[in-house]
């Protein structure tokens, strides 16, 4: 920020307006029609004339107190009484749980009726008088800023901080050096990346099993049109790292003619037409299922990463940056579908070390 | 049976039960009954096939051809099978009223009996998937928790965690689950419609369709609770903020504007 | 202390009860010099200077449920089944920290209304932020010598979001976990030491068994801590500098007209946190928030369409959702630039807004205090520019939310996509412009009240058969309160030579600021308001129009 002073004559003219001294009702200005007339005169509301508007306001107080008392005799009540697995229909909510609802509109009238009792009784009992109050500069005055300053410069000198520069500068470094050792620390928070998020399950001969009869799957079954999710032979859904490895190895298999295929590597990765592809977006690792049959293209459901499922899973659209890795397939010699090894590139989203 | 009764009340029962009852009753019903009864009904399966033909010429054949061998104007529906007709006409998206992104849902304008003679015609050009029997679509008996798995694996990527639907590319979409015949729901996994890839047997079986269909009334039924309240939709955050929003800090800013408001004065005499 | 003279303590023996409890902590806490200060304190009244009481109170409500439901809540990812009470989740593998939060849904008898109303008041917190700091902005409350207090508030709103994120996170559901993946993927996008950064925080791969622990201290703890320690110095400084005021009679830069704390505020801002409370806990007895039975359990390779975060993440969803797939590989490196840009851009798009009152500072240069507030005309281009940056927020939610946007209107998701990537750019554009236009306007018309009075609607005759609209002279509030704010004059840069012919250089900054001076407060970018002399000369001469 500039420090530099500005000419007197950027700012606003001084204020004629502000003139009259805070606080007092002015009169009318002949001189000045925009002059601050000062606070109007205070106004009597009903309650303050009428003591019978009073005593209604103060039985509307009482009452919404009162009100609040039951209120939570209710949420008591509601409580101990309803079963939790109750289930009413309120129109026009719908089915909804009994306890919730009673427990949540009696704790929420119970709450307001305090609420409403309190500033109505503000409003309409207690005094309206607007009262004026003086803001002072924030601002120190000069003296007690020279004093301040002063007695600064005494501390500093009689620490002698300034002069014995040793000091100073051992201070210094080891106060730098120490957050060090809260650092270091925290390594142990987790493994270095190695080459983990370069390999999945997926190895040579390991057969593709169908995420949904947990069957290894055939080519037979596996119709034009149809989409399928599979997993890698061995992993179940018991095991302590089934998470982890599906977070990678998730697959996704469809068929198409082989004459729709416009990629040549990807034909060659497929078998009879069947192709597997990583169900991880290249974006940022939302599982991308979204399959339309007819235009063989794949959206994430996420930030709508479209792929060609039909030419190599090629961004067609939206902020993923890369194809979607293509698993090569064949057929063992049961007649299963079978991995030819693991993925050839990461999958999932793209990282400093990917290449 | 408690679920059966329940669905009763549906709006929709009287209409389920008569389109029950002429699937029952009508010709069609050889079409997915044992072999050995087929027999029998041969002469009436070869008459609904002619009707069906019918009924194909004046509504369909524009589009799919004469023989159903498809035209630049609609795919050839030879193997698409009877399950696949049941699904199109049955939710009134055949016939096709005009082209767009995709073939909207609308009021159907067959009857059963009639959809079931346009089933068996087509069924009559190639083999292809049946309509389900009844108690392949009943949620009885099935795994509600399992199909609920199934779902978020295979279907909640498109439709929404419990159906409610979602947006595809160009326009597209996939249509809420809500208020459809499990007959229909079946038949969409089956065959699928459109852009939907289709689930066969092979990769989800019978009883995984059950599962999730049993799961869908569980979860999107008419009985289905909210336990804790409106279900503003059931599409996650979206609607959760907006209701936040316009009622939450809608009605907290009446409030301050009640609090901070002048009271009333007197009038002046 | 035991100086304490015995006399003196005699003498007060009588006091009633609640006095000697007020001497005894006096004589420990000085209670009397802290109540002498502030029992009397004076406060505005205006329905807008109570929205920072709303964020007040929902950050309260949102403490106290939060800590009953720590009770209850395991914040574990150890699988485990399920085997509670909602039927189709029966036998389902989840995490610890998802089975808990079941158990609180449906078997902790009113654990589903405090869990929503713990949610409730979270979205109402951000939401109540928002509009409170739009408040400050447009109306200028941010000036000297309240830029400290602004920074306190905008950290707050900075933190709300992650303390919202990382709670939304917790119960490990399908939606919440498709969130953290999306931040880890995020994460990984940051060059050179992104994938180091995504293995320490997930204690190795994603998922790990560590986040939900890790995001469990952060929340309850981390996070709420540093953010009470904020509200309390926000709330010394609101009690320190005293309210501002709008424009009135009565009232001016020096001094706050109002009601005392004690009594009428104490009643209405105490009631108000009842009356807050109240409608929170009652919108959780209507509406559901985060039903996660009905989400499912987390699972990597699943996911649901209409996958978003909380609405104050909506706007860096929507950044994310319309970013071009930029990626550069070289050297065997990426730089996932789709990705990061984004990630980059999302804190601009906060401090954007959070330096402006530095900028405006800068560029009038003005040193004083200010109490009074602006009406958001008043200050055209202060004005322009925060509607402007709301758009930009808008833009980015309607990105953020794009696939219900094409579902609930029938479009397509990609021409929503594109419509954001341009708007991105031009909407806050023309919302500046029109903005600042619809001001001048409004500043025009201003000052044809001031000087020909209010349109009566009456409709006169003059002799000579014209027809003129009668005009009512404005009262002296009303003329007052139109006149009483401020207008700078643009800065210039000064002569450049001095009086021996030297010249004089003018630096960069200089001229910058003299520009945009003019642009803040030059010609055409305000109207100036009527002098005295001009109300004189019509008033006078019995014109009215």
């Amino acid at each position: 920020m500039s420090s530099q002073d500005i000419p007197e004559e950027n700012l606003p003219a001084a204020q004629d307006a502000d003139e009259h001294a805070p606080g007092t009702v002015a009169v009318a200005d002949e001189t000045n029609p925009f002059a601050d007339p000062g606070l109007p005169p205070h106004e009597h509301r009903i309650q303050d004339i009428d003591e019978r508007a009073a005593s209604r306001s103060e039985r509307t107080v009482a009452f919404l107190f009162t009100l609040s008392m039951l209120a939570t005799a209710g949420f008591i009540a509601s409580y101990v009484t309803i079963p939790s697995d109750k289930s009413i229909y309120v129109f026009p909510i719908g089915h909804v749980s009994a306890m919730n609802f009673a427990l949540g509109l009696t704790l929420g009238v119970a709450l307001f009726s305090i609420g409403a009792g309190a500033v109505h009784w503000a409003r309409t009992l207690m005094s309206d008088v607007e009262i004026i109050d003086e803001r002072h500069p924030i601002a120190a005055e000069p003296e007690v800023r020279a004093k301040v300053m002063a007695d600064f410069k005494q501390g500093a000198k009689e620490s002698a901080l300034g002069r014995r520069k040793l000091i100073r500068n051992t201070m210094f470094g080891a106060l730098a050096l120490f957050p060090l050792s809260g650092v270091v620390l925290l390594r142990d928070l987790g493994p270095l990346p190695g080459t983990k998020l370069r390999h999945t399950l997926w190895s040579k001969g390991k057969l593709l099993v169908n995420m949904n009869t947990n069957e290894p799957l055939r080519p037979s079954d596996v119709a034009v049109g149809s989409l399928t999710f599979a997993k890698p032979e061995g992993l179940e859904e018991h095991d302590e790292d089934f998470q982890k490895e599906i977070a990678k190895a998730a697959l996704m298999i469809v068929r198409l003619q082989p004459e729709n295929i416009k990629d040549k590597q990807e034909l060659e990765w497929s078998h009879e037409g069947i192709v597997a592809y990583s169900k991880i977006c290249t974006h940022v690792g939302c599982p991308i299922s979204l399959y339309e049959q007819q235009t063989h293209h794949v959206l994430c459901p996420c930030h709508q990463s479209t792929f060609d499922l039909s030419d190599g899973a090629r961004v067609i659209f939206g902020p993923a940056g890369h194809a979607l890795p293509q698993l090569r397939i064949g057929v063992n010699d049961e007649g299963y579908l079978e991995a030819l090894g693991d993925f050839e590139e990461p999958v999932g989203p793209a990282f400093w070390e990917r290449g | 049976m408690k679920k059966l009764s329940a669905r009763r009340r549906h709006p929709l029962a009287a209409v389920v039960v008569l389109l029950l009852a002429l699937a029952a009753t009508g010709g069609l019903y050889a079409a997915f009954a044992p072999a050995d009864k087929a027999q029998a009904d041969e002469t009436a399966q070869s008459l609904a096939i002619d009707e069906g033909k019918k009924l194909y010429a004046v509504g369909c054949a524009s589009c799919h051809g004469t023989g159903g061998q498809g035209t630049s104007d609609g795919p050839s529906l030879v193997g698409v099978g009877a399950a696949a007709v049941d699904f199109q006409v049955g939710t009134g998206r055949m016939p096709a009223q005009q082209p767009g992104a995709q073939i909207p849902k609308k009021k159907v304008i067959y009857s059963q009996a009639e959809i079931d003679q346009l089933a068996a015609y087509i069924a009559s050009l190639g083999a292809g998937p049946a309509i389900p029997t009844k108690n392949q679509v009943s949620p009885e008996g099935a795994d509600i928790a399992a199909g609920g798995e199934l779902f978020r694996t295979n279907c909640a990527q498109c439709h929404n965690f419990t159906g409610k639907g979602g947006a595809l590319t160009h326009g597209k979409y996939a249509p809420s689950l809500e208020g459809v015949d499990p007959k229909h729901i079946y038949e969409a996994m089956q065959t699928g419609p459109q852009n939907m890839p289709s689930f066969p047997d092979t990769t989800l079986s019978t009883k995984n369709k059950q599962d999730i269909i049993a799961y869908l009334d569980a979860v999107n039924g008419d009985d289905t609770e909210s336990p804790g309240g409106l279900e503003l939709g059931g599409l996650g955050p979206v609607s959760e903020g907006l209701f936040g929003w316009v009622f939450g800090l809608g009605a907290l800013i009446a409030v301050a504007v009640w609090v901070a408001a002048r009271t009333a004065k007197a009038k002046k005499s | 202390m035991s100086t304490t003279t015995t006399s003196d303590s005699r003498s007060r023996e009588k006091a009633p009860a609640g006095e000697r409890v007020a001497d005894w902590a006096d004589g420990r806490l000085g209670i009397y010099s802290l109540a002498k200060a502030n029992m009397r304190k004076i406060f505005p009244d205006h329905w807008s200077f109570m929205l920072g009481e709303v964020c007040l109170y929902s950050f309260i409500v949102i403490i106290l449920t939060g800590v009953y439901l720590t009770l209850f809540f395991h914040p574990s990812m150890n699988e485990v089944e399920y085997h509670g009470s909602y039927v189709p989740l029966q036998g389902q593998l989840m995490s610890e920290a998802f089975n808990s939060t079941m158990h609180i849904s449906f078997d902790v008898r009113g654990g589903l209304l405090i869990r929503q109303i713990h949610h409730w008041a979270a979205l109402i917190f951000l939401a109540g932020m928002f509009v409170h700091m739009m408040r400050v902005f447009f109306t200028g409350a941010f000036r000297k010598p309240r830029e400290v207090n602004w920074v306190f508030g905008f950290l707050l709103f900075v933190l709300g979001m992650f303390t919202g994120f990382t709670g939304y996170s917790l119960p490990d559901d399908l939606l919440s976990g498709t969130g953290v993946r999306f931040m880890e993927g995020a994460i990984l996008s940051v060059p050179i030491v992104g994938t180091y950064l995504s293995f320490f925080l997930f204690g190795g791969e994603f998922p790990g068994g560590d986040f939900v622990a890790r995001f469990y201290s952060v929340h309850v703890l981390l996070l709420p801590g540093i953010m009470l320690g904020l509200v309390v110095g926000h709330l010394i400084l609101v009690f320190y500098h005293k309210h501002t005021q709008f424009a009135g009679p009565g009232k001016t830069n020096n001094n706050v007209v109002g009601m005392p704390l004690l009594p009428v505020y104490m009643a209405k801002a105490g009631g108000f946190f009842f009356l807050v409370f109240g409608v929170i806990a009652a919108i959780a007895a209507i509406a559901q928030i985060n039903p996660i039975w009905g989400i499912g359990p987390y699972r990597p390779d699943q996911v649901s369409t209409g996958a978003q975060p909380d609405w104050y993440m909506g706007f860096s969803e929507g950044l994310i959702r319309v970013m071009p797939g930029w990626e550069i590989n070289f050297w065997g490196h990426t730089l996932v630039l789709g990705v990061f840009i984004p990630l980059i851009i999302f804190p601009l798009v906060l401090v954007a807004i959070a330096v402006y009152p530095f900028i405006e500072s800068w560029v009038t240069g003005d040193k004083r205090e200010h109490h009074i507030l602006d009406r958001p005309r008043n200050v055209p281009t202060r004005t322009a520019f925060g509607a402007a940056w709301i758009s930009w927020y808008f833009v980015l939610l309607v990105g953020g939310g794009n696939d219900l946007w094409a579902t609930h209107f029938h479009l397509s998701i990609n021409s929503i996509t594109w419509f954001v990537r341009i708007a991105f750019f031009v909407v806050p554009v023309l919302v500046f412009l029109a903005t600042k236009r619809i001001c001048l306007g409004l500043q025009r018309r201003d000052r044809d009240k001031v000087l020909h009075g209010r349109e009566s609607g009456i409709i006169k005759r003059l002799p000579h058969g014209e027809f003129i609209e009668v005009h009512e002279p404005l009262s002296q509030d009303a003329l007052h309160t139109l006149t009483a704010h401020e207008q700078y004059k643009p800065a210039e840069i000064g002569p450049t030579v001095d009086e021996n012919g030297v010249e004089r250089k003018v630096n960069g900054p200089e001229r910058l600021r003299a520009k945009l001076s003019k642009g803040f407060y030059g010609e055409d970018n305000q109207i100036p308001k009527p002098t005295v002399e001009e109300y004189k000369e019509i008033t006078s001469g019995h014109g009215h129009h």
